[in-house]
């Protein structure tokens, strides 16, 4: 599997929103956890350490 | 001069003078270090006829708190040395782990360390490192050609391009030994490394563990218990049974601590009466307090110095890889130098432990790393995620692989192995090329893996043409249909196995050509047998 880099979300709008409201009247602590739950939860879902990796190159701005 | 008055004694055998003196003693082999590493590499090249002396500093077996956890793989090793069984009687079988969060009732994750059943056995036994020590000696005591020689501490080493010369230090002299092959199992501080000048690089966690070997007469079940941010002192904890009524709990104290306070009685009964419960009535056997680290020599192999054990490889102890790791060593050298020695192999066959031991101590690094980051998060995101990780184990069956208290030692199979013929014939399941054969009963109280190690042998499941070949052939007839399923055989297959019980080449058509180049290879190409 290797990540997807093309455009591949029909609804980006719903997709962003679905992330604002996730963190909705959360502290900024509360909100570091849901981050790091939400991430582990897609992680499994996308259950391919390469692709993760890749992902994490580019979230990090090492690679364009 | 090695200082010995704050070692606890487990058994003492006091100094052993020679019994003639020459200043200068020619020997074939040498190891140095009487730890559990040195003494199986002894018995191990003693069993195969070699005359080998050991030289160990300390005039006893150490008391204290070292390995436990001693895995199957270690077992298989220790029962072809002569002292499987006894280990297996007098340890404390387990096979399940249990990690709890934040002293809920119930685990948040559960492992199984030995999916495959029905093997001689079990994933794991708790027995005090002594113990394993003392058993290995009384076996070695069986065999004339071991010497052992207490409280001869080695004090200089100078490497020779056909030997290696130690200078060695007893209460009442001094005197060299000339050997063929110095095998360093010295320990981690290892005195023949640093008087080498050779490197040892690594990492430290930034950690301290309290180590509280507890005498307590408790009903609890033998499984591994690991505690995430318990109520009582300690960010994490494990405890473990060993035989004797004796209980291993281990505490995670923080970084900044004084460890002198932290290992005195008074201040680590909080811990004990957390973990075990505020009226238990318990005595303590042993109290120390470690930070971990993990390291490793670039090579094992520098020409005629050899080094196994922790003085090659360390580990920190969560997943119970060091002394497990260590014996994958003396099972890998043994055999190896045995053949070199009497001919039968040129010397690079001992590059071959290099690299495979190496990929090893790879592995086992990888995981410890990984595990005690876990415990030990680095940064403020990392603890996030660790708290992430458990929060969701609770609910959700996905995330509780990713807890991690400790990945348990396997036998590291030999991938990309010099020695290994790659598969040509497809194998739906069983031990590639590389890896340790597994176990299977066959009926009689026999198994499958006592019939291997020593020789070069062949490992055949009838069904197919008679196989042309001069090696000593184990045959497995149909009924036996364990061992038909965990080889992935239909009848016809042959796996050749080496001394040390690892796959070197398998086929499901095997010729005498195929058998011969394969065994040429593993027998490291260019010997002369
Ligand atoms: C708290 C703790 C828990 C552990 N738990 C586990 C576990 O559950 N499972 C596991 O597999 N491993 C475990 N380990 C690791 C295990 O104890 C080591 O991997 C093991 O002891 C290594 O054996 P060794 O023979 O290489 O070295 P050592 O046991 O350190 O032996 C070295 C020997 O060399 C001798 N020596 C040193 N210098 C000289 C010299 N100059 N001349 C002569 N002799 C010398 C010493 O006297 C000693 O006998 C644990 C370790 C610790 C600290």
């Amino acid at each position: 599997m290797s990540l997807i880099l093309s455009r591949n979300a029909p609804a980006p709008d719903d997709i962003y929103e679905a992330i604002i409201m996730m963190h909705e009247g959360l502290s900024d602590e509360e909100s570091a956890s849901v981050n790091a739950r939400l991430i582990l939860i897609l992680a499994n879902h996308i259950g391919d350490a390469s692709t993760i990796r890749e992902a994490a190159m580019i979230a990090r701005g090492d690679r364009i | 001069m090695m200082h010995t008055d704050n070692i606890p004694v487990w058994k003492k055998f006091g100094y052993a003078p020679r019994k003639s003196k020459p200043r200068t003693e020619t020997l074939e082999t040498l190891i140095v270090g009487g730890g559990p590493i040195g003494l199986a590499l002894a018995l191990d090249l003693g069993r195969k006829g070699r005359d080998v002396v050991l030289l160990n500093a300390l005039p006893f077996i150490a008391r204290g708190s070292k390995a436990i956890c001693f895995s199957k793989r270690s077992l298989e090793i220790y029962d072809r040395l002569g002292v499987g069984e006894r280990l297996l009687n007098k340890g404390v079988i387990w096979e399940k782990g249990k990690v709890f969060w934040k002293g809920g009732a119930e685990p948040i994750y559960e492992f199984d360390l030995l999916p495959v059943k029905d093997q001689k056995f079990p994933a794991f036994i708790n027995i005090q490192q002594y113990y394993v020590e003392e058993y290995l000696l009384d076996e070695i005591a069986k065999y004339p050609n071991i010497d052992i020689r207490w409280r001869h501490e080695a004090i200089g080493v100078a490497r020779r391009s056909d030997g290696v010369l130690v200078e060695v230090e007893t209460p009442d002299e001094r005197y060299g030994i000339e050997a063929r092959y110095l095998l360093a199992c010295d320990g981690s501080k290892s005195p023949v490394r640093t008087m080498l000048g050779l490197d040892f690089a690594g990492r430290v966690f930034e950690d301290n563990f309290l180590i509280a070997d507890v005498k307590v007469k408790a009903q609890r079940p033998a499984e591994r218990w690991f505690h995430f941010d318990p109520p009582w002192p300690g960010a994490s904890s494990l405890i473990h049974k060993q035989p004797d009524d004796v209980w291993r709990l281990d505490f995670q104290l923080g970084w900044n601590i004084d460890k002198k306070e932290a290992a005195k009685p008074e201040n680590v009964e909080p811990f004990v009466r957390g973990l075990l419960g505020p009226d238990v009535a318990f005595e303590f056997e042993w109290l120390s307090v470690y930070t971990f680290q993990c390291r490793r020599m670039e090579r094992f192999v520098h020409d005629r110095v050899i080094f196994a054990g922790d003085c090659a490889h360390l580990v920190s102890p969560f997943g119970a890889r060091g002394c497990n790791g260590g014996m994958q060593d003396v099972d890998n050298l043994a055999w190896k130098l045995d053949r070199v020695l009497s001919g039968a192999a040129p010397a690079s066959l001992l590059e071959t432990y290099d690299s495979e031991a190496i990929t090893v101590a790879d592995v086992n690094i990888l995981n410890s790393t990984r595990s005690t980051d876990f415990m030990t998060p680095k940064s403020n995101a990392a603890s996030i995620f660790r708290n992430a990780v458990l929060e969701l184990a609770r609910n959700h069956d996905f995330a509780r692989p990713f807890v991690n208290s400790g990945r348990l030692s396997q036998a590291v199979p030999y991938c990309n192995s010099p020695l290994s013929t790659p598969d040509e014939d497809a194998f739906d399941t069983g031990p590639a090329p590389g890896a340790p054969l597994i176990d299977a009963p066959l009926g009689g109280g026999q198994w499958l893996l006592s019939k291997f190690g020593e020789a070069f042998k062949l490992l055949s499941f009838e069904g197919g043409p008679s196989i042309p070949s001069d090696l000593p052939l184990v045959s497995i007839a149909p009924p036996h249909n364990l061992a038909f399923r965990r080889y992935g055989a239909t009848g016809g297959e042959a796996f050749l196995i080496r001394p040390d019980q690892h796959v070197a080449a398998r086929w499901k058509r095997p010729d005498a050509g195929k058998i011969n180049a394969a065994l040429k290879r593993a027998q490291g190409a260019g010997a002369s047998t």
